[in-house]
Formats: C-alpha cells, structure tokens, sequence
C-alpha cells in the first residue's frame, strides 16, 4: 500500500491503523494529518489494499 | 482530539472551532465588534484559517500580506501570495455562522519589501550580517514594523496573529529552559497598546493545537501554503515543537495545560517584577516607538523610511 508525505512515496502493508502506519514511517502521529481516499480522517481509520492515502504535515508556513 | 476526549464530523468540528475562536477573543478580551480587525495573512494554514474563522463570525477583518522576497531555492513568497489572493477571490469565508451577517469583500492589503526598500529579505539579511547565516531575525524584525505601521496608518485597532499553541508553547519553553523572566512576564494572548503608536495585538488561535487549525483549513477546503519556509528546516522552534509533540503522544493534554498553567501563574503575578516597562520614544526618521536612542532597529536595518500599499 502506498502512502504519500511531502511530495514523497512510502510502501507499507495493509490492515494496519493509519497511526501504527505513522509510527512505521518514522513519524509522530501528532504532526501529520491523514487524508484516505481524498478524505480527512482519524488515525485509527485501518487502512486497506488499494487505499490511496496521504499524510498532510501540521507544520507549515515558517 | 484526544486532549478534549472529543470525535467531531468535518461539518461539526467546523463549528466547534469558530465556536472556541469567538471563546477565546472574549474570554482574553481580545475586540469587539465594533472594532476594525487587520489580520496578518502569510498564505499559511493559520492565518488563512484566522481570517475565514473572522469572518464567518462577521467580525471587520481585513488582511495585511507582506512580500518577503523569498524565493529561492522554491519560490515561496510568490506562491504563498497566490494562496492569499485566490483565498479572498474564492469566497469560502462568505459562508457566515449561524445568525452572524455575511461579510463585505475583505481588503488585502500587500506590501512588497524588494519594491519598497530595494532587497529582499535574505538579501539584507545577508547585506547586514544579521542572524547568524539566517534570515529570520531581519524577517522578523521587518515584519513586526510593517505590522504595526500599516495598522496604525490605515486606522486598525488591532492587529491580529495566526499563533497556535505549538507556536506560544515552543517560545515559552524555549524561554523557561533560559528562564528568560522578561520575555515569560510579556508572553500572552494579548499585548495591549501600552503607548502611542504601538497597535494591540491579539493571538484567537493561541489555545489551538497546530493539527486543529490545520484540520479546520482541510475541513474548509481553503488552499494554503503546504510548504514550510526554507529558512526555517532545523531551526530551534521546529526542534522544540517536535520534542513537545513527543511528549504530547505519550500524555495527551501535556501541552495545553503547559500552556493555560502558565497563562494561570503569569495570571497570578508570578512573573510581573520582571515586566519591566520599557522607556521609548518615536524613530527621529520614522516616528514609530522605539527603546534606541536615535532611530529605531527597522530605519537602522535598511536605512530608509517609506511604506508602500
């Protein structure tokens, strides 16, 4: 399963929570927001196969 | 939002945030209604997402954006000045909350410091050896002047700020690990007129989580910068934000309560013998307050005094 974070692709398995797919890439689940599908969602969403979702940093601007 | 034991839908959670935006200017005493709002906009989520939230509860809220000239190596200034324009050209912010009446088309005031004074910001920055090899002290001082004066000129009573709680936590860390009591006794959702030519300036969003405004932002669809600012990878503020969002996940409500604790002793006294008021006069070139003898740290930086709309 593919999940996007800045401009940047990552493989992952699926049938995992968002928030443990978080923590795999190495992020803390407070600074991203995740959007599955085109829509904003929870962490605890379980991701499945085919799942297009992107990871949307909090912090921005400077 | 685990710290409020809270789940909400888009359209909900839109309204509960524009609910503890208007909680937030009158329990700090922030303006009322009758007073004319000028909203520093950067294109970013924050500031976007004070200015729609504003307006939606039909306060006077007009933009002040302001051309830094940072473009390279991404050409950040231009396109988060393209964010500003197509958020006030897209009339989202048109749709009010509840009773409020639906704002007139808002002013966006730009001001575009290479036309006015000649360099972009890493360009003086660069020019004046200012910042250690960064820009963001030329940036910050230029941007806090073009604030105030703009306001002051085009008859603002309050200027107002897209700060989060992430931003107000990572200063007051920064501060308590120095126990730099000066600065902790002045840190607050409000710093008043305290003279003559100084305009209030006001932080709605300083009890908001960072992810919280920028999930209202998603929420409404506004299209902000993603980007973080090239000068600021590495800098001491992300490193603080990223260490308290640790904390945050292990023990969540850790920096709220940092934060209302603090307002609570501050509050109390607890830092007022270090309030020391400051003594200042007018610029001798651009009459604005200053604690510097002469002319003020602005005039010094880039040697001129006009401002431009």
């Amino acid at each position: 399963m593919r999940i996007t974070y800045r401009d940047k692709q990552y493989e992952t398995k699926p049938n995992i929570t968002a928030r443990d797919a978080i923590k795999k890439l190495g992020l803390d689940p407070e600074s991203v927001l995740v959007v599955v599908n085109g829509k904003l969602t929870t962490d605890d969403v379980v991701l499945r196969e085919g799942d297009e979702v992107k990871l949307v940093a909090v912090v921005s601007g400077g | 939002m685990r710290h409020h034991k809270l789940a909400l839908c888009a359209e909900h959670y839109g309204e509960w945030f524009v609910a503890q935006t208007e909680r937030a200017i009158e329990k700090y005493r922030m303006f009322s209604r009758d007073e004319r709002v000028l909203v520093a906009v950067s294109g970013g989520k924050d500031s976007l997402a004070l200015w729609d939230a504003l307006l939606r509860l039909g306060y006077h809220a007009d933009g002040l954006y302001i051309a830094l000239g940072i473009n390279d190596p991404i050409p950040y200034s231009d396109a988060s000045l393209e964010k500003t324009r197509k958020f006030v050209d897209s009339g989202e912010w048109r749709v009010a909350k509840d009773d409020a009446p639906l704002a007139p088309r808002p002013t966006l005031y730009i001001v575009d410091i290479p036309a006015a004074y000649g360099k972009t910001i890493p360009e003086i920055a660069r020019a004046k050896m200012r910042g250690q090899g960064r820009p963001c002290a030329a940036c910050g001082l230029t941007k806090r002047y073009v604030m105030n004066r703009l306001a002051l000129e085009k008859g603002y009573t309050v200027l107002a700020t897209g700060h989060n709680l992430d931003d107000e936590i990572a200063v007051l860390f920064q501060n308590t690990l120095r126990w730099q009591t000066g600065y902790l006794a002045r840190q607050a959702p409000v710093l008043p007129a305290s003279r003559e030519g100084l305009v209030k300036k006001v932080k709605p969003f300083c009890r908001f989580y960072e992810r919280e405004t920028a999930t209202y932002a998603l929420a409404r669809s506004i299209d902000y910068i993603y980007d973080e600012c090239p000068h600021a990878g590495g800098n001491l503020t992300n490193f603080y934000k990223t260490l308290l969002n640790q904390l945050e996940t292990e023990s969540p409500g850790s920096k709220l309560s940092f934060y209302l604790e603090f307002l609570r002793a501050r509050g109390e006294g607890a830092f007022e013998q270090f309030n020391r008021v400051e003594e200042l006069h007018a610029c001798e070139l651009c009459g604005q307050p200053t604690s510097a003898p002469e002319r003020c740290a602005f005039c010094r930086m880039w040697n001129v005094s006009r401002i431009v709309e």
